[in-house]
């Protein structure tokens, strides 16, 4: 059976087409095309403009995967679309392109939970098989561990999740949101080597963020400070420190954090296998870091690349797909958009 | 399912005293969250002590790690003799280093709470299987169902005489309860008042660690019938704020909803007899409503 699935929950636009050929074999990624719409530096993405990005763009996006496939619509089973979570004005523009077609074309339209979309997308591309699950992202950030069908949220973010602290900052020192502002605060650190204090907190296995990035905003402040001497310099070199210094001391605390969270989940729940989903889930600093950790517990971690981690259609239409050969009818009628849609709101028929 | 013991695959150093070829046998029991936990003996052969050591994490950067590691070791010493001294159930302080990242415990016996759980939903699991014994079964599971009631009033009060003495533990889990079985043998000094028990308590880690030693293993039915002991103060803040202490509960119901999702029920029961006799419990509790709502309607994009 094939499936094409519509993403565009955040800024954004994907479109894929699955196969799975039968329930013993991995799934055939048929097309995963994506379209992002990027804000000017110093400016987050807002909703309007977002919507109209995914509204011109998602016509086109479907025509290509099809042409790239060399596949016509009756060889599709089902339309899958994100209902949710995310951003009310474009989650809603896609719901209406997928609605359109799937109404043109006569199919099924199954409606898919973002966040269950990155989890089954990671399982199917790294071969995991019940591991606690880190998915963060702009707008994510959750521990979650499978159990009696269901996604389970062991941890969370208390405030802010860790993706958008990340932006936030970038959008601080005013530096560039292409390809994304995270993965250009994690070239910056790159070279950075001082660590510098910044608060670290967790409770049990939920984190907050919103303080440390207070605290690294307010040292940006004197680390661009206009008057030289102003600015901040180490107290132990007296040499200045360095935007690249603020970055590695950002991803560093908080990156500790989702380590340290993730690994009191799989104390808690007795699991040795990892797998990091969504956006942040990119950054290699992260996979390494939470890679040292699992290997100290006798396991290991599993990361997909920037084509899966990073939001796209292939991983809705995979979840859709799930849930559709499991029995999930026609949503037609009520396929609506929900900006908050808790992960463990949804009955993972197609798990024992 | 129990926690991971067996698969660590980094061996760790102890640091010293701990390598000396005199000093007692090591049994490396559980692998915790960020510590390994042994049993072994202090001072005499016949004391048990817990002796949690907090390697060094090589994912992390080297300052930060040294800086978390004190940080987590004093607050925790400093925790657990407050508690000692104010009545809360928890394990004595025998030794500890926060340079070097140990510290010796008195030993708990029993389980922790959530392997009673799983261990009570395990055997209905079982018992439901079989269709035969189905009635009998039930029964049998109601009869648990209530014992269960019990063991979650004295978490509520548990964690309710933790926050009335103004310590909030910061990672409340079921695993960081334990549910120590009752000794039929047992003296208890009643008609202590505060001061008087915060000395006795110190002076008493030793004896009753001994008196604990020689102990029988309880017969699993009695299990259910123990103290609940608090375990693992490394996250623990002493705070006067109910913000605070209602996101120590919030952190423990979901903890609870998410590892036990069959006994997602009995949780109440635990915010009930929080409720009830702690004080201030009324006023944490209308809090918990707050943090939970934050919780759920929280945006999911920033
Ligand atoms: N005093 C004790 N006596 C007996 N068993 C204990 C004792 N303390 C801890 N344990 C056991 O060891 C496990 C791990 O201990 P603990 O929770 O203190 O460490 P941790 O979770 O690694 O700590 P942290 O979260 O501070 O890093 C407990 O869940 C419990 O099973
Ligand atoms: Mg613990």
């Amino acid at each position: 059976m094939i499936a094409l699935g519509l993403e565009g929950s955040a800024n954004k636009l994907g479109i894929g087409l699955i196969s799975h050929p039968s329930p013993t074999s991995p799934p055939i990624i048929l097309a995963n095309l994506r379209h992002t719409y990027i804000s000017p530096p110093g400016a987050g993405f807002l909703p309007k403009d977002t919507a109209a990005h995914h509204r011109a763009w998602v016509i086109r996006l479907i025509k290509r995967c099809l042409q790239q496939s060399s596949l016509r619509p009756s060889d599709i089973a089902c339309i899958a679309f994100t209902k949710g979570p995310g951003m009310g004005a474009p989650l809603t523009a896609v719901a209406v392109a997928a609605r359109t077609v799937a109404l043109l074309w006569d199919k099924p339209l199954i409606p898919v939970n973002h966040c269950v979309g990155h989890i089954e997308m990671g399982r199917a591309i790294t071969g995991a098989e019940n591991p606690v699950v880190l998915y963060v992202s702009g707008g994510n950030t959750q521990v979650i561990a499978y159990s009696c069908q269901r996604y389970r949220i062991f941890g969370e973010a208390l405030d802010i999740a860790v993706g958008n602290c990340l932006d936030r900052f970038a959008r601080t020192l005013a530096i560039s949101n292409d390809p994304a502002p995270g993965y250009n605060i994690e070239q910056l650190a790159k070279r950075g080597k001082r660590l510098l204090d910044l608060p670290y907190t967790v409770k049990g296995m939920d984190a907050s963020f919103s303080g440390i990035l207070a605290a690294v905003d307010a040292l940006a402040g004197r680390v661009l400070a206009e008057e030289e001497s102003k600015r901040l310099r180490d107290e132990e070199s007296g040499e200045l420190v360095t935007v690249e210094d603020l970055c590695f001391s950002l991803q560093e605390t908080v990156f500790a954090m989702l380590v340290e969270i993730t690994e009191r989940a799989m104390a808690h729940v007795g699991s040795q296998q990892v797998l990091i989903v969504g956006g942040v889930g990119c950054n290699e600093r992260l996979q390494e870091m939470m890679g040292l950790m699992a290997k100290e517990r006798g396991g290991s971690v599993y990361a997909t690349d920037e084509r899966f981690c990073i939001d796209n259609g292939i991983m809705i239409a995979h979840a859709g797909l799930l849930a559709f050969e499991s029995g999930v009818k026609d949503g037609l009628d009520d396929s609506t958009c929900t900006q908050r849609f808790r992960t463990d709101a949804v009955h993972i028929k197609w798990r024992d | 399912m129990t926690l991971t013991t067996a698969a660590v695959t980094t061996a760790h150093t102890l640091p010293p005293p701990f390598t000396s070829p005199t000093s007692p046998p090591l049994d490396l029991r559980v692998q915790g969250a960020e510590s390994l936990l042994y049993k072994t003996t202090l001072l005499t052969p016949s004391l048990p002590c817990a002796l949690k050591y907090r390697p060094p994490k090589a994912y992390r950067h080297a300052t930060l790690d040294r800086r978390l590691t004190k940080a987590r070791l004093l607050a925790e010493a400093r925790v657990l003799v407050r508690c000692r001294r104010d009545g809360v159930t928890v394990p004595g302080v025998l030794g500890a280093d926060w340079e070097t990242g140990w510290i010796a415990l008195e030993w708990v016996e029993g389980r922790t709470v959530r392997e009673v759980l799983d261990g009570v939903y395990h055997v209905r699991e079982h018992r439901d299987a079989q269709s035969a014994e189905e009635k009998e079964g039930k029964e049998g599971i109601e009869g648990i169902e209530k014992q269960l009631l019990g063991l979650m009033r004295k978490v509520g009060v548990a964690v309710g005489k933790l926050h009335s003495v103004g310590v909030c533990h910061g990672d409340l889990t079921t695993s960081n309860l334990m549910l120590r079985p009752r000794k039929k043998k047992r003296t208890t000094h009643p008609g202590h008042d505060a001061a008087e028990a915060a000395e006795a308590a110190e002076a008493d880690i030793a004896m009753e660690a001994l008196r604990d030693a020689q102990a029988q293993e309880p017969e699993p039915e009695q299990e259910l019938d123990g103290d609940v002991v608090l375990i693992d103060f490394g996250l623990a803040n002493q705070t006067v704020q109910d913000e605070d202490k209602a996101v120590d509960l919030y952190v423990l119901e979901r903890a609870f909803g998410s590892t036990h999702p069959q006994a997602e029920h009995l949780f109440q029961e635990v915010l009930n007899a929080y409720g009830e006799n702690y004080k201030a419990g009324q006023t944490v509790l209308r809090k918990l409503d707050q943090v939970r709502m934050r919780g759920r309607k929280k945006s999911m994009l920033g």
